[in-house]
Formats: C-alpha cells, structure tokens, sequence
C-alpha cells in the first residue's frame, strides 16, 4: 500500500468515526452533575452567522429595566451604549429618555457637597444599590451578582461519559458553540419549581432546577404578564426569559456581530491564501526529487 | 473589550494566542521526541528549548493571574503556595512572592512587570535557540547527519513555502477560536470579579497546564506533589542521556515507536484528568499515568536502548528519499538514477 493510499485511508476512517459520534451525540447534551438537565435553546445569535435581534434586545433591555434591575447592577455597561451598532439599536433620542430617568450621583460641586442629577447617556449604569453591603442586607443576606458579563460567566456541564467527550469539544468547536451562558441563564430564570417532597429548603431559599444545588436565594422573577411588551410579543415566562437572556448576552459580548462578520472574511480569505500556498508549494517542489 | 475601536479582537488573540503558541511548542517537543531530536550534538539547543517551556509557563500563568477573574486568583494562591513546600525558607519566600501575606494587590503589580518583561528575555533565549541550531544544523527525520551537498534544499523557496502554507493553515484554526469560540479554551469562572472569601468548586488551569496539575495532585505529599510537577519538566534537561540509543529517528526504532505514542496518550490522559476533580477513579489513573509519565524516562528509554534492534539506517538523506526501500528493492546499490516516474 502506498503512503497515499494509506493517507487517504485513515483519513477516511477518521472522517466516519467522527460523523458516527456527532449524529448519535448531536442533540443530547444530558445529565450533569447532579441531575442538573439544560437544553440548549436557538438564539438568533448562535452559529458562525448568528446576529442579534434588535426588537429582542429592546423588550430584553425592557425587562432587565423592570424587573432585574431592582436588585442586579450592570456596571461595565454605559446608557451611550444602547444606540451603538450591533446592539438594541435604540436612537440617540430615545438613549438620551432612558439615561433621564435614572438618577445619578455627581459631585463634588463648587460647595463641595454631592448631589443628585438625572442621567446622561455617558453614565453608567446606575446601580440599584449605593454598595455589596446594602445589596446583601436588602437582599436577605445574599448578593446579587452584577449582571455586565454574566452571559459569559456560567456554563453547563457536558454531562457525558469521558470517551464521548472529546468529540463534543470538537463538536463545540466546529459549530461554534459559544451559548453555555446563555442556556445556563434561560434555565435559571424558567427553572423555578414547587421543591420536591424530600428536599429541605432553607429559610429564604427557593427551589430550582437548573442551579448547582437547587437553593437559590433569587425568588422567582417573571410571572405572566409582569412587563408589558408593546409589540404584541407574547407576554410569558419563557418568552421573558429568552428575551433578557439576549439582552445580556449583548452586554457581555456586544461586539458578537463585528466579530462573526470579520471572522467570516478572515476565514474566507485564508482558504484562499492556504490553497494558493499549497498550488504554489506543489509546484515549486515539483523541481526536485522527494 | 468594550470601547477601544477591535479592543475585541486585540484581547481575544491575546488570550486565544497563548493556547495557540503553547498549542505550536508541544508539536514542537513531542516530534523532537519522536526524532530524537535531542541527541548529541544538540544537547544545547534542547537545553535551550527547554528554557524556553519554562519561561513561557511562567509568561502565561502570569498573564493569566492579570485578568484578576476567580480562576486567576486561585490559580495565583495555588501556584504561590508551591513554593511554601521549600523546606525551611518555603514560607518566607511565599510572602516575599505576593509582597504581603495573601495574593493581594502587590502581587498582581509585580506579575504585571514580570508579564512583560520575561517575553524580552524569552525572544534573546529564542534567539540563542536558533543560534544552536546552526551550529550542528538541522535534525531531520531520518535523523542521520547531512553528508553533502545532494543531501540538503535549499531553505528559500522549498520551506518557505511549504512552512508558510502550514502556518496559514494553523492561522485557520487561530482564527476559528478567536472569531468563533474565544471563551472556547477559558473558564468561565474567570468572568467572576476575584473574591479572596469564596472559593470556586472546581480550580482548574489552562488546558496547556492540565497535565502537570494533574502529576501535582497525584500525588498525596505536598512537598513530593510539587517536586514531582517540577521533576516532570525538569526530567527533560537530562533526556539527552536517559536515552541510551544510538539511533536518533523513531523511524528506525520498531520499540520506540509504540512506547512514544503510549507516553503521548498518558500526557493526553494526564491533560483530561487534570480537569477532573481529584477524587475516585480519576485519582487511581492519574496515579497511574503520573507514574508511567517517569517510568516513560527514567526506566523505558534507557532500557530501550540497550535491547533494541534499530532498523537499518539508510546510508544517506539523498539514497533514502530518491530510493525509498519499500520501491528501490532491488535496484542498482549508489544508482544514480533518479526514477522520475516514482514520485
């Protein structure tokens, strides 16, 4: 057998092995640690062309507004940002009503005393509570975490039998999976549930399913109908869930848009280069014996 | 990331680029393993080499302890608190390393400073390593000496080429993680602000470190536990004389070969097992794989040599190529006929 054959063997054999795994694995990403079961969702902003939805990020924006906020900050994220390119796409206008109403800190003046000023588009976004201290104490004893990266802060467990797994990295890999976060926080927030028979949830706890251990001090967020969507998007749990969800994904990566569109030019432009590397070599070393 | 114009871009290769060149050095030591590539005459270069795994281990963890995430920090009090198994000095060198009693901000400056300056002393030890290797010259696959004129190409434009299409190539996977899965090879612990009161359930290093915490965990005692992840690289300095064969290419080393791939699958499976929590079955393999890693060195390649039969070596680079022994069977001994027609 010559060598080329033998490559193109192996290369064949490779080939099949790793389709056989990835149709028989491709859709059962299973039981992790602890029972804990996250189904992964369709995000418009998932894939190597995944885009955000501007209406979704708005009424996510709307939600995180109402309903988030009240407990959690965001403080890497600036009003300013929410009309910038690949984002909610809100008009300078708009951005400049929605810093308005919040109310912000400034100082010191002239006096040298603080005082109170409402929002302009440059400014943080301002936080529900002055520090850890008064979040924890209003919050039973818990700290709610600041919200800006949160997307890309969890993950969920692969959940599979140690010879599968390389095969899901690759598979994570290729299809550029990159929504663990985002699955993680859609399961949380629909994860609420009465806590079964034998589990004892301690004081101020609640029960959910897709967080390690099942007791989280978060009471359940959303109940139908709880914001008031201007679209006539559907006014569910789930629906807010997925829509907030988006929202913070935005704001932990709220370049995903550039980078895929670049990406894709890299990648494109680079096959072109390998194979005409490769022509090139193939010829040039087509002059001497090898 | 947020608002310098493709800060995105510059903070993601960064990080991306670390795996990428760590990625780039272990093909590089593993096929100098294979080749035997450290042998006499370039016991230097290795030496060099390995210096250089050293000081670009230290470059990354540095790095990595600046992004100041949950992981950082751990990973910064778990690696510090090495140093405190040092008989006698161990923990007076621990506070000298954080410049306080805990990893602290004094820490994070002085791993700042060393996090750009060691990648300065890493391009002079690079440019040493090139420099050794001109003076005995390549190794090659065969791993026979370069006996004239016919046995060599010139560089430019034959592996110019070649190389410059492999490096597009890896260029391609690059860009698949930066552009397509930047968190892919990261934790995502590390997006969690350090918090020195809570510990994360799991601490877990970079993929190209999995390996060596694995060997450190393995093992019970914590002073034998560093030593031995320290042993592991450091075993590499004396290679060039663990290994008693004169044959340099596992090509022609019919016992070699399949005890090297069985070293790489334990360095794999040390990597798989370094992410696991150490507890139950994985602690039992990572004992096991932990203790083959040195058997690999210290018991295998100097026995190997000694009973090995290596397989004929051809009598030079241009014979080997133009007549390859599974085609040339039979033909003229020294023919000077090239055979077009078998390429």
């Amino acid at each position: 057998m010559s060598k080329r054959q033998m490559v193109n063997r192996t290369f064949i054999a490779s080939s099949l092995l790793v389709l056989a795994f990835y149709f028989n694995i491709a859709n059962a990403r299973a039981a992790g640690e602890e029972g804990i079961k996250i189904t992964p969702q369709e995000w418009s902003f998932g894939g190597m062309f995944g885009q955000y939805e501007q209406a979704q990020l708005q009424r996510g924006y709307k939600v995180y507004k109402e309903i988030c906020a009240t407990c959690h900050s965001m403080k890497f994220l600036s009003y300013r940002n929410l009309d910038q390119p690949g984002g909610p796409g809100f008009s300078e206008a708009q951005v400049k009503t929605l810093a308005a109403e919040a109310t912000v800190m400034d100082g010191p003046n002239g006096e040298g005393e603080m005082y109170e000023r409402p929002g302009r588009p440059t400014d943080r976004f301002v936080s529900p509570f002055p520090n850890d201290n008064a979040a924890r104490s209003a919050n039973g004893g818990a700290l709610p975490p600041d919200l800006s990266v949160i997307a890309k802060a969890r993950g969920i467990p692969l959940g599979v039998s140690w010879y599968v797994e390389p095969f899901y990295w690759l598979r994570d890999i290729v299809t550029a999976y990159e929504e663990q976060g985002a699955d993680y926080v859609y399961a949380l927030l629909t994860g609420y549930k009465d806590a079964p028979e034998n589990v004892n949830l301690a004081e101020g706890m609640h029960y959910n399913v897709a967080f390690p251990g099942h007791q989280i001090a978060m009471p359940s967020p959303f109940s139908a109908d709880s914001v008031q969507y201007d679209d006539g998007t559907p006014q569910t749990v789930s629906q807010y869930a997925t829509d907030v969800t988006a929202f913070l994904m935005w704001a932990a990566e709220p370049h995903l848009e550039d980078r895929k569109k670049l990406g894709f030019r890299v990648i494109l432009y680079l096959l072109v280069l390998a194979a005409l590397l490769y022509l090139v070599k193939r010829k040039v070393w087509a002059r001497i014996e090898h | 990331m947020r608002d310098v114009n493709f800060g995105w871009l510059i903070r993601y290769t960064h990080a991306v680029g670390a795996s990428m060149f760590f990625l780039a050095v272990y093909a590089h030591i593993f096929r100098g393993l294979y080749y035997g590539s450290y042998k006499s005459p370039r016991e230097v270069l290795w030496f060099l080499g390995v210096i250089i795994l050293l000081l670009m281990m230290a470059t990354a963890f540095m790095g990595y302890v600046l992004v100041w995430g949950q992981m950082s920090f751990w990973a910064a009090t778990v690696i510090t608190n090495l140093f405190s198994a040092i008989p006698l000095i161990g923990e007076p060198v621990v506070t000298w390393l954080w410049g306080g009693f805990a990893v602290d901000n004094p820490t994070l400056n002085r791993f700042y400073s060393l996090h750009y300056l060691l990648p300065f002393v890493l391009v002079g030890i690079v440019g040493l390593h090139i420099w050794a290797l001109h003076i005995p010259g390549n190794n090659n696959p065969l791993g026979i000496d370069v006996k004239g004129k016919q046995d060599a190409i010139p560089f430019h434009p034959y592996y110019t080429l070649k190389d410059g299409y492999a490096i597009v190539i890896f260029a391609l996977v690059f860009a698949m993680f930066v552009f397509y899965a930047p968190n892919y090879l990261s934790h995502p612990d590390n997006y969690i602000p350090a918090n020195p009161l809570q510990t994360p359930p799991h601490i877990v290093p970079e993929w190209y470190f999995l390996p060596f915490y694995a060997i450190l965990r393995a093992i019970p005692n914590k002073f034998l536990g560093v030593t031995a992840m320290f042993g592991s690289i450091l075993i590499l300095f004396v290679l060039p004389w663990l290994d008693t064969s004169r044959v340099r290419s596992g090509t022609f080393r019919p016992l070699f070969k399949w005890f090297f791939w069985l070293f790489v699958v334990a360095c794999l499976g040390l990597g798989y097992l370094g992410s696991k929590p150490p507890e139950g079955g994985y602690v039992i393999m990572a004992r096991v794989l932990t203790a083959y890693y040195f058997i690999h060195f210290l018991i295998v390649l100097p026995i190997l040599g000694l009973i090995e039969t290596p397989k004929k070596l051809p009598a030079s680079i241009s014979q080997a190529v133009l007549e390859p022994p599974d085609q040339s069977r039979g033909a003229q001994p020294g023919g000077a006929a090239a055979a077009p027609e078998k390429r």
